[in-house]
């Protein structure tokens, strides 16, 4: 691979990561006159209490001026005070990233492979009723709200059988530490990590499949059994590891959406990260943590999308000579 | 009339072949079993939304109609699906929320295929800097992770139907215009095309009348696929209560009944059915989004079947 294509990927990511800061800019300031009268719709507020607000935001003087401003406080990862905490928000960002990175991570990783699992076992299956089975699982999967399976699961496992808490990261009333903790945590993550699993499967068994029934009509298939090699080795040796090629890009653009993947979902299990944040930032307003919460979402996808260029035309030499 | 009969004109040709050509996807969408099946499901539906003032009276939307209703029926107790915390008929919100469901689904997926229709067309009709700068952009929107986005610009503007379907359509053409781009990149080599220009047409006349007749069974396919990502949107928006509170969508349903505890009462039956309602149409137009594609695009027959 050529350090002129990694640097040119790498380039065009931080244009893009320039365009957000300015979207970002622009979003809060030009898209309405008054942002301040929005998010504080159906609330009292005095005149003065309008003026300081305009200031916190940063909409005093001209636009070129609170440009120049945002622009250097952005570079020092300063995106102002969360207004429920008084904390600044990349703090509470970096505090609230672990519970999200940990829920999602795991949840990336077990649907990516069960999703490939899945996609594999229908391939090869094309047609048989496992076949059917697996698709109609995966497309009801793919096709219910999230949050709903989330719901559901919570109402039927947690509600009514008791088998897991109802929400939050750690029993409150217990002092465990050490292995007992994170057993109370993994006790914690279980129903949001089935949720997020279940939620995202589908997709890596859709693609899977259909890449798999591409490569399976490829000629060095055909050469591979005329040799007399068996259906396993086959399969396994040579089908799948060409197949998986669309399926690894999908799973690093995947990963750029841990962060922001889970809003919904940490909502109904009340689990502490980064999308209960956002969902109550939403509630708040609190539109400093929004606002952070936002480019460091953005930051994260366009960051794994170059991670993704870069891996594909590492396993695909054709990307990178096109 | 007797002169068309003997020497049909040109246009009435072209309209004679495009309605053989409806006629013999029909054909085989008909035995597409579940193509068929989608849009059986969706026939309903829509049926139903369209006939909500006459299955239930919107009245019963409100908390103050209400008030002699017992609060957290269930369905064995009260109607067919029970009652919310406020004593409101959930069959009532559910009918009525089947329209907002659809209405901001369709509305968002027209106003996104629109966008990414001309954007696409032009990037791939023009070429050169025209398209290097619009797909730049396109590019960046497609990076721009699409949920944050969409709640940062809802929470701007404000929760309404009509800033709900404005936020999603602006949020949701992008890989459109990556799909129709790539398709006007081949169609515009071909001869005929050539020959037009040749003959004098204009740019516009090449797009309208070469370019795009070409490129729509592509956005009909794409739009049937658009929806239920749309419909799943907007149900995840209107969950973190960034929905139309004075016109509830199934969306909107599922919040208020997370917002009023109904989990923990265990008052499935306010949540189950919106659920289940949009688990059923986002399933019946990817069905018929599917099928679509496989008779429109015959390279794709062999894939899914």
């Amino acid at each position: 691979m050529t350090a002129g294509f990694i640097s040119k990927k790498v380039l065009g990511a931080l244009v893009t990561l320039i365009f957000v800061v300015c979207f970002n800019f622009f979003l809060f300031r030009v898209v309405d006159a008054d942002p301040v009268a929005n998010l504080f719709r159906g609330k009292e507020l005095s005149q003065s209490q309008r003026a300081e607000l305009r200031e916190e935001f940063g909409l005093n003087g001209s636009q070129g001026e609170q440009f120049v401003k945002y622009l250097g406080q952005t570079a020092q990862l300063n995106f102002g005070r969360s207004y429920s905490t008084n904390q600044p928000v990349w703090d509470e960002i970096k505090k609230k990233a672990g519970a999200t990175i940990a829920l999602v991570g795991i949840a990336a990783v077990l649907s990516a492979v069960i999703g490939i699992m899945l996609g594999i076992a229908a391939a090869w299956r094309r047609r048989t009723k496992a076949d059917y089975g697996i698709t109609a699982f995966t497309m009801g999967a793919y096709s219910m709200p999230e949050f709903w399976l989330g719901m559901l699961l919570l109402t039927f496992f947690a509600v009514k059988l008791g088998w897991f808490p109802v929400g939050g990261i750690t029993d409150p009333d217990s002092s465990a530490t050490g292995l007992a903790k994170l057993a109370d945590q993994a006790h914690h993550m279980f129903l949001p990590a089935l949720t997020l699993t279940l939620a995202y499967l589908g997709e890596y068994t859709i693609i899977m499949r259909s890449s798999l029934l591409d490569t399976m009509r490829e000629d060095y298939l055909v050469l591979a059994r005329a040799k007399g090699l068996r259906d396993v080795l086959v399969r396994n040796r040579h089908a799948v590891p060409n197949a998986l090629l669309p399926v690894v890009a999908l799973m690093a653009i995947n990963f750029g959406f841990v962060l922001s993947g889970a809003i919904a979902v940490e909502a109904i299990f009340s689990w502490p990260g980064l999308g209960l944040a956002t969902y109550e930032a939403l509630k708040g307003p609190d539109l400093p943590m929004l606002q952070g919460l936002f480019l460091v979402f953005s930051a994260s996808v366009i960051l794994f999308n170059l991670i993704a260029d870069i891996l594909y035309a590492w396993l695909d030499p054709r990307v990178r000579t096109s | 009339m007797s002169a068309l009969a003997e020497a049909p004109s040109a246009r009435r040709i072209a309209w004679l072949r495009r309605r053989r050509a409806v006629a013999g996807a029909w054909r085989d969408y008909r035995r597409h079993l579940p193509g068929m099946v989608g849009l059986v499901i969706l026939v309903l539906v829509v049926a139903m939304a369209l006939a909500a003032p006459l299955l239930a009276d919107e009245a019963g939307l409100k908390a103050i109609n209400s008030t002699g209703n017992p609060t957290w029926a269930s369905p064995s107790e009260f109607g067919p699906l029970g009652t919310d915390g406020l004593g409101r008929d959930v069959m009532t919100q559910f009918i009525w929320g089947s329209r907002i469901s659809l209405l901001v689904g369709l509305a968002a997926t027209i106003l996104a295929m629109v966008i990414g229709s001309v954007v696409g067309i032009t990037a791939g009709f023009f070429g050169g800097a025209v398209s290097a700068v619009l797909m730049r952009v396109t590019e960046w929107f497609l990076v721009i992770p699409f949920l944050p986005l969409a709640i940062v610009l809802a929470a701007i503007l404000g929760p309404s139907v009509k800033n709900i379907i404005l936020v999603i359509g602006i949020t949701s053409w992008p890989s459109t215009t990556r799909l129709i781009q790539a398709q006007v990149l081949t169609l515009r080599e071909r001869d005929y095309v050539d020959r037009s220009r040749a003959l004098g047409a204009s740019n516009w006349h090449l797009m309208s009348r070469h370019i795009l007749p070409n490129v729509s069974p592509l956005i009909l396919a794409n739009t049937t696929l658009t929806v239920p990502i749309v419909i799943l949107s907007e149900a995840t928006l209107s969950f973190l209560g960034l929905g139309d509170p004075s016109n509830a969508s199934w969306g909107k349903m599922l919040d208020d009944a997370f917002e009023s505890g109904a989990v923990t009462l265990e008052a499935w039956w306010y949540f189950v059915p919106p659920g289940l309602g949009i688990l059923l149409v986002v399933l019946a137009f990817t069905l018929v989004g599917q099928a679509l594609e496989e008779i429109l695009d015959p390279r794709l027959r062999d894939k899914h079947g």
